[in-house]
């Protein structure tokens, strides 16, 4: 198995790129994992980096392995409330609220 | 210099259902927080959508109103950002291949001229649920009750030039969904919503300038002060040589002023692919037939009808086919009084004017249109005067009966008996003498006032029952013969 | 007691030799004893599953019994459970306790079944050694210094240490099929959309698939006829109809063609795991099928194209693990954004963060079509390369995975070798085939499995040929020894 690049391999990542991602993942890092996570990081891309070398051309892409197609549901009320069952499990809820810390837009 | 605008509207549509897009959940306006929000619309674990057939039924009936294009496989797309209302952490919407694509309509402008509006594309999608800042000091509270429900975004192409033509396309808009029946267009409860893309460029130029998307518009006032206040201030910063920012701003309808969301600056990136749990919609040619065989009349097809049928101009036939419901009442007034003219004044000038005076829409009018028609016929048989039945409207509307009733009751019914009226006029014609006397010596200008005066006193006379018309028969047979002797 | 088949086990209190209660007693006494050494369960709740067993029994006793009526049944712990708490082993869900079952723990109750408990599995199902897992790594009964493989390596170390007669498991890249391979044990991953994926905690939904863990192809087929079938909540969910799983079982394999791919038996492959598979692939020589060479050309791109897509769809999936509404919530956020990435700092383990940074990445702007787009397109040519194949084979035969259950702790610093683990499995899913694995032998006391891999909706006929197999050999009546030891 041999990577070969048509532009896009990458031997490394940046740690900014790794920060970029982190925050649109919502997930913090500290300033200590962040190499180590890069590094890791670098090497599954590197291997997933095989796939250039393939031609697809033409090739449609599959999102879906049996290539179906979406069922339509009649257009019923089927649930009724549940609000105390859901709100039982929930971190934080008020006046049947949930409770985030508050949103400034 | 001189500024053009370039705007571009994206509206987002809540689609009349009775369960939402993708689960079980009931869609009703104003339920205590929450109550309507299942499992899936929580993105609890496990949980899977499954696609409402309604919504892609009225999503294609919105496409063949605007005779777009109409994607026969169209693929849902996972849209990923955080927020608090959006539970799965992504929106379901379609942004590769869109259910309708490229359409178009024309709205007509007050001074009669039309203009043809572009639509892009118009794409299913999930409505967020509501953040409360109000309720809590230190939080906000998340009601997740609108979550799931069925939302067709429309875009249209930056067709539009001036804040009057966005109204007057939010307008045509309005009324299209209304008669198709998919959407009940209640802008205070949120179902139509609006984002407006603004951009100034010199007069002339087929450039365009850089662009802000100013949100939460939501009703046609606001659109109108919204785009008049942006205007202004991108003109501002263009006059002073400065560049304008591409940036999402909130339109505060308190302050009516716009101001940048810096929240939404962080660098979005919305990573769609398509969504895994769902499958592309395939609808075939026969479903979309059906469809179609199934579209009401339409408000262009209906304004040009009321042209060619009743010979209504293009403003008359615009404002009464503005919507469904007004549309009905007029041709069921037109065909009870047999006038379609005299139909249209009334309905637009006396019906629709005490409508706005005690702020009532036309499905709460308390005088039916069958009643309005009778009252129409009373005047066209000369049963009563124009003038009457202003009168007996009134008391129609007060609820006092129908209007021979009224026109009973009241003593209103018009004299045309020949006999009663030469004596009036006969009264009349010796107690004004001296006017009798000014009439033979003037010209045509002076007698037609000199007329109208002898009318009057007529009428006076005969407390406004006298037939008009026999009135001026008598009169001029009457001031012939005085002048022949 | 503990080492009858479910068969074997439905058989007798059908005739009343036992009942649920007493069968139910014995696992739950044998969880207690030695779950210790194996880590296989997360949660077990005694006193919910004697109750079903004594319903059961009512049942039973009133002849409104199903054939899994009584039998107990350990699930992995990611398919939700109204009223036990479902972790999907990892700390955001520590405290999560579902109002709601997902269908197949549904359709498990519906026939009568007793849930014996919640198995220990990787993080989100994203693993291949069940060493993710918030509550510490399962382990292997047959030796318990090796991995059970996973994700699913707690239900196949509960069978394998009959803790429980069965189990059910999950299967995105290999996750029913390694651990059963690993354990000795049979396990079977359906076609994508044969059974339903609501109310199973999602890694990978276009991946995903559900499918039973037990000793023999008669018990997996026992199960998959509960398990299987439409489910209108799922849209994915196939509306092909299901089939008696058990009524074929026993059906000559004369004839049957059998495709060899050369790549899963080139370079990679243990020798000694070559050996036990290609003994096993002579046993159904000599029962008349023909073994035909052949070739998936793109099976070297199986493991490229499968860490885009799962992590790709993973990233989003767990997306809605925010803090709001259930699971882990950090302390005293400062703000939102505070709440949102502390929450999922503390809540996801190394190996899930990981997973989503790098779905994230590939599904970022500028990156789509490199990665995601990429990946989507091989994989058509990865599914094409079988489809092309059963133009001419009626299955196609490997092993499960390139070698035996490794130790504890040998791959877990090198995420890569740990994913290459999968090479064998991955294709599978990615062309949404049903894929079997059954033991066919040890290579130092360890289990070695042999992978049926069957076209769309084919599973009758690999439980068919894995039975007829199991039928002429007892690899997979083995235990292991720590499962026996003892007073038990």
């Amino acid at each position: 198995m041999t990577a070969v690049s048509n532009g896009v391999t990458k031997m490394a990542i940046e740690h900014s790129e790794i920060e970029k991602i982190a925050v649109l993942s919502h997930i913090r890092i500290t300033s200590e994992e962040i190499g180590q996570l890069a590094q890791r990081i670098a090497e599954i891309l590197q291997m997933v980096d095989q796939l250039q070398a393939v031609d697809t051309h033409d090739v449609e892409p599959m999102a879906n392995p049996l290539d179906a197609v979406q069922r339509l549901r009649p257009d019923e009320v089927t649930q009724s409330n549940r609000r105390d069952a859901f709100q039982a499990i929930a971190p934080a809820v008020e006046n049947g609220l949930y409770l985030v810390p508050k949103v400034i837009d | 210099m001189q500024w053009e605008t370039v705007i571009g509207l994206e509206v987002h549509l809540q689609l009349a259902t009775q369960s939402k897009i993708f689960s079980g959940s009931a869609t009703t306006f104003g339920a205590e927080p929450n109550t309507q929000a299942s499992a899936v619309d929580l993105a609890m674990p496990g949980m899977l959508p499954v696609l409402n057939a309604q919504a892609v039924h009225h999503a294609i009936k919105f496409g063949i109103g605007i005779g777009a294009q109409i994607s026969k496989h169209s693929v849902f797309d996972r849209k990923n950002y955080f927020y608090p209302d959006l539970p799965k952490g992504y929106q379901i919407s379609q942004f590769e291949t869109p259910i309708i694509g490229k359409g178009s309509f024309e709205i007509l402008m007050e001074d009669g001229s039309s203009r043809t509006i572009g639509i892009t594309r118009a794409h299913l999608e999930e409505d967020a649920g509501k953040s409360l800042h109000e309720d809590f000091i230190n939080y906000t509270g998340i009601d997740l009750n609108r979550a799931g429900t069925p939302l067709l975004e429309i875009v249209s192409e930056p067709d539009i030039r001036s804040a009057a033509e966005a109204v007057a396309y939010l307008k045509a808009l309005h009324s299209l969904v209304t008669y198709l029946g998919i959407s009940d267009g209640n802008m205070a409860e949120g179902s139509m919503r609006c984002d407006v893309n603004i951009s100034l460029r010199p007069s002339g130029s087929t450039l365009l300038g850089t662009r802000t998307e100013i949100k939460n518009v939501n009703s046609f006032r606001f659109v109108e002060k919204a785009i008049h206040h942006e205007f202004q201030r991108q003109a501002e910063i263009l006059e002073e040589g400065g560049t304008i920012t591409q940036e999402t701003r909130l339109y505060d309808a308190d302050l009516d002023e716009t101001r940048s969301m810096r929240s939404k600056e962080v660098a979005n990136d919305y990573r769609y692919f398509p969504e895994p749990d769902l499958l592309p919609v395939v609808v075939d040619d026969a479903y979309i037939e059906s469809i179609r065989k199934s579209l009401p009349e339409l408000p262009d097809g209906k304004r040009t009808r009321f042209m060619t049928q009743y010979g209504l101009g293009p403003y008359d036939a615009n404002v009464l086919s503005g919507s469904k419901p007004l549309a009905d009442y007029f041709e069921a007034v037109a065909e009870q009084c047999g006038d379609a003219k005299i139909a249209s004044n009334w309905v637009q000038v006396e019906l629709l004017g005490q409508l706005n005076r005690v702020g009532s829409s036309i499905e709460e009018c308390p005088v039916s249109a069958i009643a309005l028609g009778s009252l129409i016929r009373r005047i066209l048989d000369n049963t009563i005067s124009g003038k009457m039945a202003k009168q007996v409207f009134e008391s129609m509307w007060a609820g006092e009966g129908d209007a021979d009733e009224i026109i009973e009751a009241h003593g209103l019914l018009q004299v045309s008996d020949t006999g009663a009226i030469e004596a009036i006029v006969d009264d009349v014609l010796s107690a004004n003498a001296a006017q009798v006397q000014q009439y033979l010596n003037a010209d045509e200008a002076k007698r037609k006032k000199l007329v109208g005066f002898f009318v009057g006193q007529v009428m006076k006379l005969s407390k406004g029952q006298a037939n008009p018309q026999v009135v001026n028969e008598l009169l001029a047979k009457k001031l012939t013969h005085n002048e022949a002797e | 007691m503990h080492t009858k088949s479910v068969a074997q086990l439905a058989k007798g209190l059908r005739e009343r030799q036992f009942s649920s209660a007493e069968v139910t007693r014995t696992y739950l006494d044998r969880i207690n004893a030695l779950d210790g050494q194996y880590n296989s369960f997360i949660t077990v709740d005694e006193s919910a599953a004697l109750a079903a067993a004594e319903a059961a029994d009512e049942r039973l006793a009133n002849g409104t019994a199903y054939a899994l009526t009584g039998i107990p049944i350990a699930h992995k712990d990611i398919f939700c459970t109204d009223g036990v708490r479902t972790s999907c082993g990892s700390r955001m869900l520590d405290n999560f306790v579902p109002p709601y079952d997902a269908t197949v723990v549904e359709r498990f109750k519906s026939a009568g079944a007793v849930l014996l408990g919640k198995t220990n599995m990787d993080e989100f199902a994203m693993g291949s050694s069940n060493e993710s897992s918030f509550y510490g790594p399962a382990r292997n009964p047959w030796n318990t210094d090796l991995v059970p493989g996973g994700s699913s390596g707690g239900s196949a170390a509960a069978v394998a240490g009959l803790l429980a007669p069965a189990a059910t498991g999950t299967d995105t890249g290999g996750s029913i099929r390694q651990p059963a391979a690993f354990c000795g044990i049979t396990g079977l991953k359906p076609t994508y959309g044969r059974v339903s994926r609501l109310g199973i905690v999602a890694f990978a939904s276009s991946l995903d698939q559900a499918g039973p863990m037990a000793h023999s192809a008669e018990d997996c087929a026992l199960l998959l006829n509960a398990m299987a079938g439409h489910d209108p909540l799922d849209s994915t969910s196939a509306t092909v109809a299901t089939q008696d799983y058990c009524a074929t079982l026993s059906d000559s394999l004369d004839g049957l063609r059998i495709g060899l791919p050369k790549e899963y038996f080139g370079e990679g492959l243990d020798a000694t795991t070559g050996e036990c598979i290609n003994t096993a692939l002579k046993e159904l020589e000599e029962q008349g099928a023909k073994l035909v060479e052949m070739s998936l050309p793109h099976s070297s791109l199986t493991v490229p194209t499968y860490y885009v897509i799962a992590p790709a769809e993973a990233s989003t999936n767990l997306a809605r693990f925010d803090g709001v509404r259930y699971g882990y919530r950090c302390e005293n956020p400062a703000d939102l954004h505070d709440l949102y990435s502390r929450t999922r700092q503390e809540g996801f383990g190394e190996e899930v963060k990981r997973r989503i940074l790098v779905g994230t990445y590939a599904l970022s702007a500028g990156y789509y079509d490199a990665y995601y787009k990429k990946a989507q397109q091989v994989r058509r040519l990865i599914k094409q390369d079988f489809m092309h194949c059963f133009e001419q084979v009626d299955i196609i035969a490997g092993p499960t995975t390139p070698g035996p259950a490794f130790a504890l702790g040998a791959k877990s610093n090198d995420p890569v070798a740990m994913y290459l683990e999968d090479v064998y499995t991955l294709a599978v899913n990615l062309a949404g085939l049903p894929g079997l694995s059954l033991p066919a032998g040890f290579v130092e006391g360890k289990p070695v499995g042999l992978q049926l891999i069957g076209q769309h909706f084919g599973e009758a006929l690999l439980l068919n040929v894995a039975h007829r197999f199991q039928q002429a050999t007892d690899w997979h009546l083995r235990t292991p020894g720590s499962a026996t030891e003892g007073t038990l």
